[in-house]
């Protein structure tokens, strides 16, 4: 016992080090505490009549105080993020404006070599995707054939309306591709990382769509560039969560063993992570595509064409009949995506399924 | 000569593992640290080295720290204190690329769930370690192909390792494990998931390729018929702590302590013994008989091998080291006393 204590004296510093950084911690928080009082109390729309705080103190009731929220008390996130908005706008605007125009003339072009090709080519390529992609399997290639056939038989307008909407969901999910995959990496290979991104990722599922529509129209202006920066938003999420999850639930295991050989951290990635979390990877590209065309119906309230737009359209005329076909006419375009990059994903699978037989 | 040496080697699995490694000094057992710190600890003060050339196993029940040893001999694992010296290298002073390269080239390892790459076929596993090391695909394809025949698995090469079964997937990993050619084979509970007869069969082929390789193999296992079949030198871990360490007459003779005598206590002793152990002195006749004219056999012969030729000839037998000189004599006392321990 006499000893435990003497080695506590001896080897105090890291925990003198750690309850040093706790109550610095404390302090931070208590300085921001004040620093957003004293903030919402010079910004409040409803300040007290009295400038003085003190005075405002003495001569309010202690139960007008309890009862209803002071009014003054009132963080002013609201005319920050209207003036931060503004100001990015006014001196940013033309960035934006370049970005827009890029975006746009990517869809635009992907939409007009889509048109452009003859219907039946169109559905052709599609079966052929579908038959190599699901490693010939002859009933989703028929499926998923029929779908796309079913679009243009619904009513013959749905069909440059739907390549149009593949299109914007195309550059979606390319971008999505192009800042999830690289984010999901970083975020399996560092804990603090993941719990940075994590609580971000919620928020990016919780808020409301229209909260970052209507900014992203005065960014970007109405059309299709909004709505693909919503949909990213949107439709991210789950890609990011499913490639982190599969990297990082690839067999310890397997991993000291390519440890055992000396592969580096790039090596590891590359030759045995990723093709062994595809399988995930897939489901979140399928998720991503699923959540993407769920944004679509909404995108179209600011602008944006495609299948949404008949959906709105037949609503605002009171048509059912006319929504309903374009609500249908989205369900097939669904089905088209999902048994691709699903029929392509249990392909993977199939391969890197891990069954360990005995015998 | 001594190839791996851990020289008070220390491992403590926790949040603060050197304030709790000052208690495991101080003398605290196992189960003390985990109620009091919460602590696990890994490897206490286990200092061993390694012959080069020779088969050393390591053997100990479940949660005796010996998967925690053979992990710090290539540092999958970092010690909480102690050096780790490997062919005269202090693995603990690398820095990373140099660890890497020492990985790549001195030594490999064998897992117990075999640690295949599913995605990839049995040549692009048994490759692996050369493409690491950025060998050209001709050269580390032709290279793999050898090993996969020394093993014994010709025309598997294109196959995916879950096509395979247990102890054919455990052959790829013998063979990747020799792709590199390192001098050192770590082998991790490598026979342990396999059946009795498979392992058998794979621990006869271990043993043949070991006569024409003559790598150091660190074998670890809990299975005390395999440590005795395979080892040159068996060290027994109990909770983390080396308890006995020597060959397998050394420690069914003498059992360190209880935990080792209730593991060698099933043991078919006749299999291990040799002649020379439980010989006597030679001296000109035993009862009337000349010790020249009694049947002979070698030092090295185990009381097994000794039983048929005893019964056979209903006498004594004559004992002879390799010059053929006749060093002593087995009497049925001797064989008796041994079978009956």
């Amino acid at each position: 016992m006499c000893r435990l204590r003497v080695y506590r004296m001896r080897n105090n510093e890291p925990e003198k080090n750690a309850t040093l950084r706790r109550s610095l911690y404390s302090v931070l928080g208590l300085v921001l505490m004040v620093l957003l009082f004293w903030a919402s109390y010079a910004n409040s729309k409803f300040a007290p009549k009295s400038k003085d705080f003190w005075e405002y103190i003495a001569t309010t009731s202690i139960d007008k105080w309890l009862n209803n929220w002071p009014k003054w008390l009132d963080m002013p996130l609201q005319p920050w993020a209207n003036s931060g908005l503004d100001w990015l706008v006014i001196n940013y605007g033309i960035y934006f404006d370049m970005v827009n125009d890029f975006i746009l003339s990517l869809v635009v072009s992907i939409k007009d070599i889509l048109t452009y090709v003859p219907w039946p080519l169109v559905i052709l390529g599609v079966c052929l995707l579908t038959w190599f992609a699901s490693g010939k399997k002859r009933g989703t290639t028929l499926l998923v054939t029929l779908c796309m056939f079913f679009i243009g038989f619904l009513s013959p307008k749905f069909w440059d309306k739907a390549l149009e909407t593949t299109s914007i969901m195309l550059i979606a999910i390319f971008i999505c591709l192009l800042v999830g995959i690289p984010t999901a990496i970083w975020m399996s290979r560092s804990v603090r990382v993941r719990n940075a991104i994590l609580p971000v990722l919620d928020l990016m599922q919780t808020i409301p769509s229209f909260c970052y529509l209507i900014p992203g129209i005065m960014l970007f202006g109405l059309g299709a560039v909004p709505a693909i920066i919503a949909t990213v938003i949107y439709a991210m999420p789950p890609l990011i969560r499913l490639t982190d999850l599969g990297i990082r639930l690839v067999d310890e295991e397997i991993i000291e063993a390519a440890d055992s050989f000396g592969a580096s951290s790039k090596q590891k990635l590359w030759a045995i992570q990723i093709p062994l979390a595809m399988p995930n990877i897939m489901q979140g590209i399928n998720q991503c595509t699923m959540m993407a065309l769920a944004m679509v119906v909404i995108a179209s309230m600011i602008g944006t064409r495609g299948l949404g737009d008949e959906v709105l359209l037949g609503l605002q005329q009171l048509n059912v009949g006319r929504a309903l076909e374009a609500g249908i006419a989205i369900v097939l375009l669904a089905i088209v995506l999902d048994r691709i990059t699903q029929a392509y994903g249990d392909r993977i699978q199939e391969r890197t399924h891990q069954v360990t037989k005995t015998d | 000569m001594a190839i791996i040496e851990l020289n008070n080697v220390y491992k403590i699995f926790g949040p603060q593992p050197d304030q709790v490694l000052e208690l495991v000094r101080d003398g605290m057992g196992k189960e003390e640290v985990l109620d009091r710190t919460g602590h696990t600890v890994g490897l206490n003060n286990v200092s061993i080295a390694m012959e080069e050339g020779k088969t050393s196993v390591v053997m100990g029940l479940s949660g005796s720290g010996k998967s925690t040893l053979i992990r710090h001999v290539n540092r999958l694992i970092d010690p909480t204190a102690g050096d780790i010296l490997v062919d005269g290298t202090n693995v603990m002073g690398l820095d990373e690329a140099q660890l890497m390269a020492f990985r790549r080239h001195k030594m490999s390892m064998v897992f117990q769930r075999f640690g295949l790459f599913p995605h990839k076929t049995v040549v692009q596993n048994v490759a692996f370690g050369l493409e690491v090391q950025g060998v050209s695909l001709p050269e580390r394809t032709a290279k793999a192909i050898e090993n996969i025949e020394i093993v014994g698995l010709k025309g598997f090469e294109e196959q995916y390792p879950t096509q395979l079964s247990g102890g054919m997937q455990q052959r790829v990993g013998l063979a990747r494990a020799l792709t590199t050619n390192p001098d050192i084979l770590l082998m991790d509970e490598a026979f342990s998931a396999l059946d009795p007869l498979i392992r058998s069969g794979m621990q006869g082929q271990l043993i043949d390729l070991q006569k024409t390789l003559h790598k150091t193999i660190l074998f670890i296992t809990h299975d005390l018929d395999e440590a005795l079949r395979l080892g040159d030198q068996i060290a027994i871990l109990n909770h983390g702590e080396l308890v006995q360490n020597g060959t397998a007459e050394e420690i069914i003779l003498n059992p360190a302590d209880d935990y080792v005598a209730d593991f060698v206590k099933d043991i078919n002793k006749g299999k291990v013994i040799r002649a020379q152990t439980i010989m006597e002195q030679a001296s000109g006749y035993v009862g009337d008989v000349a010790v020249e004219s009694l049947p002979k056999v070698d030092v090295d012969q185990v009381v097994n091998d000794l039983l048929p030729i005893m019964l056979e000839s209903h006498s004594p037998l004559a004992v002879t080291d390799t010059s053929g000189d006749i060093v002593g004599v087995v009497t049925n006392k001797g064989v008796t006393a041994t079978l009956r321990q």
